[in-house]
């Protein structure tokens, strides 16, 4: 896993609730047995239009959001399909983090397994941070995971909340595998115990 | 969660299954069963590869194509270079690491979610997971089945578990009965129009009430299946002799002895009495009636007596906004009548809605009617099984004498990733389950439903729903 410590980047504004992850990436592009390259495809419908040339109203088109490596959004980011691929093409676009009042559980999750933060602030803070960051002057944010901040452009700190077990592995970018797998003689216990019952498929 | 507190069945099936707890406070969670697709395992099975790791419980874990595959000619290549790797992929990749597989040819090949049940793979009380969101549909039989990314593929597949922290309680407990005809597609929507796409996130879903307990299972499987286009991590149902009458007979559930002491035990898997939920949401099916969607997200719902909305006299400016974005992409007039929508594509199919009572119910609609003669439909049964147990039945002269395309087994035209799909701009009238933005293909305008609305409007050749009885 991939670890994430601080980060100080351009943020771009993408003021819509419940954008999925057809929305930020389309079914058509998961055919693909890899993890990279998929940035080009990053929010498809939104950046391109029906010939495929990018759309100049849409803010990852234009200067210098074209650099963005933080989103701020609202309620409810990443909803629908579980696709690892939605963070995948995001991190391959270059996002590191993204900030919104609320995310779908399923994305939220694939964030952490790719060393992208999602931060939550309360919709006032979210508000405010959409207006800087839509202005090129004060569009650049530092966000710190181990302090648990995130500092506008003026330097004024704003505090954010996380669970403890996902920061550390996050700061640390734990092999959870392997962490798990120091448990392997829990699991091999577990199973014995339930030989008689765990469902088993054979042909 | 103390031994003595009564307890929800998600928090029994989480206390049977916790293995270990962890420094950091998660729960190891061991996983019975373990469903894969040919989309989100490639990148799973290569991390294995590159670690050196093997798969712990082949047993436990078994792969089908779906989502990719064309509903053609079962017996031509796949034609799309890229699926086609994928799917050779998936083929290479469980022979290599011992997975067992269900052929494309196979008559048991179907969509992940519909034949997981229907070999008897589902069984109440198990952990069930899948690197595909729908995987929230195997809840109907009392599992705990969510969807998971590929990196908790890769998890799985290495140590049989995954890492968890307890999801928070949400009851929908249901009273009365629908109304003859309505269905589980109808009260699923009118749920997620009531509490919205984010209303049970963090939330694990337990239905119950009269009108779930009246549900078959198909209809169950309908209601939990959509538990993700309201949030919620799973949706489950306390299993009942309506799961135990289903599994009976099924080729991978337990049979004779074995049976009947399973069902001792999965009649203890219900919710104590005095379990604690953080949510609860009552909700009257009197108050159901044949749902559809006018807009890009499911919650974008109505009656099919109701008008679209007027942005206008939305008062909160997002969701103004969003509905107007939502009408301008979909091609609708604020207030304009839901009835009578004009559509050029009818789907009747999906993880959602392919079960043989789907197509049965679907069939029935038809009443010796065409479909009309700017429509295109197609009925996409959910596995081989189902196609053949439709075809034992006559449906699928029914559906072909009717105008409808009669096809192979698999995803189709949910979700754009195979031949099936809209072209820019086509209404389709789906019984999948998303009607996101380009969801069906780019461009494509998507309105859920029933079976049964599926059909009469494709008859009507307009948004429309078959007469109920009274």
């Amino acid at each position: 896993m991939r670890a994430f410590q601080s980060h100080t980047g351009i943020a771009a504004s993408l003021p819509f609730s419940n954008i999925d992850t057809d929305k930020i990436l389309p079914g058509p592009f998961l055919k693909t047995i890899s993890r990279e390259g998929l940035g080009r495809h990053l929010f498809h419908m939104m950046r391109y239009d029906d010939h495929g040339a990018p759309r100049s109203d849409f803010v990852l088109n234009q200067a210098p959001w074209d650099q963005a490596t933080i989103l701020v959004t609202l309620d409810n980011f990443g909803c629908g399909s579980s696709r690892e691929h939605a963070p995948w093409a995001l991190w391959d676009f270059g996002v590191r983090c993204i900030i919104a009042p609320s995310f779908a559980d399923i994305f939220y999750n694939n964030c952490f397994k790719n060393g992208i933060l999602p931060v939550t602030f309360d919709r006032r803070t979210i508000d405010a941070l959409l207006l800087d960051v839509s202005s090129p002057s004060t569009a650049s944010l530092t966000v710190s995971l181990k302090p648990q901040t995130v500092t506008r452009t003026g330097g004024e700190i704003l505090q954010f909340d996380i669970e403890p077990a996902r920061k550390t592995a996050l700061l640390e970018g734990r092999d959870e595998i392997s962490a798990s797998l120091d448990h392997l003689s829990e699991i091999e216990a577990w199973e014995a115990a339930r030989q008689d019952i765990l469902p088993t498929i054979t042909f | 969660m103390s031994q003595a507190a009564p307890k929800t069945i998600y928090e029994k099936i989480w206390v049977s299954h916790a293995v270990a707890t962890l420094d950091d406070g998660d729960t190891l969670l061991y996983i019975d069963r373990h469903l894969v697709n040919e989309v989100t395992s490639p990148q799973a099975f290569e991390g294995l590869r590159m670690s050196g790791r093997s798969v712990r419980r082949p047993q436990g874990t078994i792969a089908v194509a779906d989502h990719n595959v064309p509903t053609e000619d079962r017996g031509e290549p796949i034609v799309d270079p890229e699926s086609a790797l994928q799917v050779a992929t998936l083929e290479r990749n469980v022979a290599e690491f011992g997975v067992p597989y269900i052929a494309l040819q196979s008559q048991d090949q179907g969509i992940v979610h519909v034949i997981g049940p229907e070999l008897g793979l589902t069984l109440p009380g198990s952990t069930v997971v899948c690197g595909d969101s729908h995987t929230s549909t195997h809840g109907a039989f009392g599992a705990l089945a969510f969807g998971i990314g590929t990196s908790e593929i890769e998890h799985v597949l290495a140590t049989q578990t995954l890492r968890q922290r307890p999801a928070r309680n949400m009851l929908i407990h249901v009273t009365g009965k629908l109304a003859p005809g309505l269905t589980a597609k109808d009260l699923i929507l009118k749920i997620i129009g009531r509490i919205g796409t984010a209303g049970a996130n963090g939330h694990v879903i337990e239905y119950a009430g009269d009108a779930v307990v009246a549900l078959d299972m198909a209809g169950r499987m309908t209601l939990c299946n959509m538990s993700i286009e309201a949030g919620a991590r799973a949706g489950l149902i306390s299993p009942d002799q309506t799961v135990f009458d289903y599994l009976a007979g099924r080729p991978f559930a337990p049979k004779g002895k074995a049976l009947e002491k399973a069902i001792a035990d999965w009649s203890a898997l219900r919710s104590d009495p005095g379990a604690r939920y953080d949510k609860v949401l009552e909700i009257d099916a009197a108050s159901v009636g044949d749902m559809v969607t006018w807009g890009t997200s499911p919650e974008a719902v109505g009656d099919i007596e109701d008008l679209a909305p007027d942005p206008a006299v939305i008062a909160d400016p997002d969701r103004a906004r969003q509905a107007r974005e939502m009408l301008d992409y979909m091609g609708l007039e604020p207030n304009q009548p839901l009835k009578g929508i004009p559509i050029d594509v009818a789907f009747v199919g999906s993880c959602t809605n392919s079960r043989i009572e789907d197509l049965r119910a679907a069939a029935a609609t038809i009443r010796g009617r065409r479909i009309a003669a700017s429509v295109r439909g197609l009925v996409v049964p959910g596995s081989g099984r189902i196609k053949a147990q439709a075809e034992a039945e006559g449906l699928d002269r029914l559906f072909r004498d009717a105008g409808f395309e009669w096809r192979e087994a698999g995803c189709s035209m949910c979700l754009g990733m195979n031949p099936d799909r809209l072209s820019p701009g086509q209404r389709c009238a789906s019984t999948s389950n998303r009607n996101f933005e380009g969801r069906q293909g780019p461009g494509g305008r998507t309105h859920l439903m029933s079976p049964a609305m599926v059909v009469e409007s494709a008859i009507k050749g307009e948004i429309s729903a078959p007469e109920r009885p009274a």
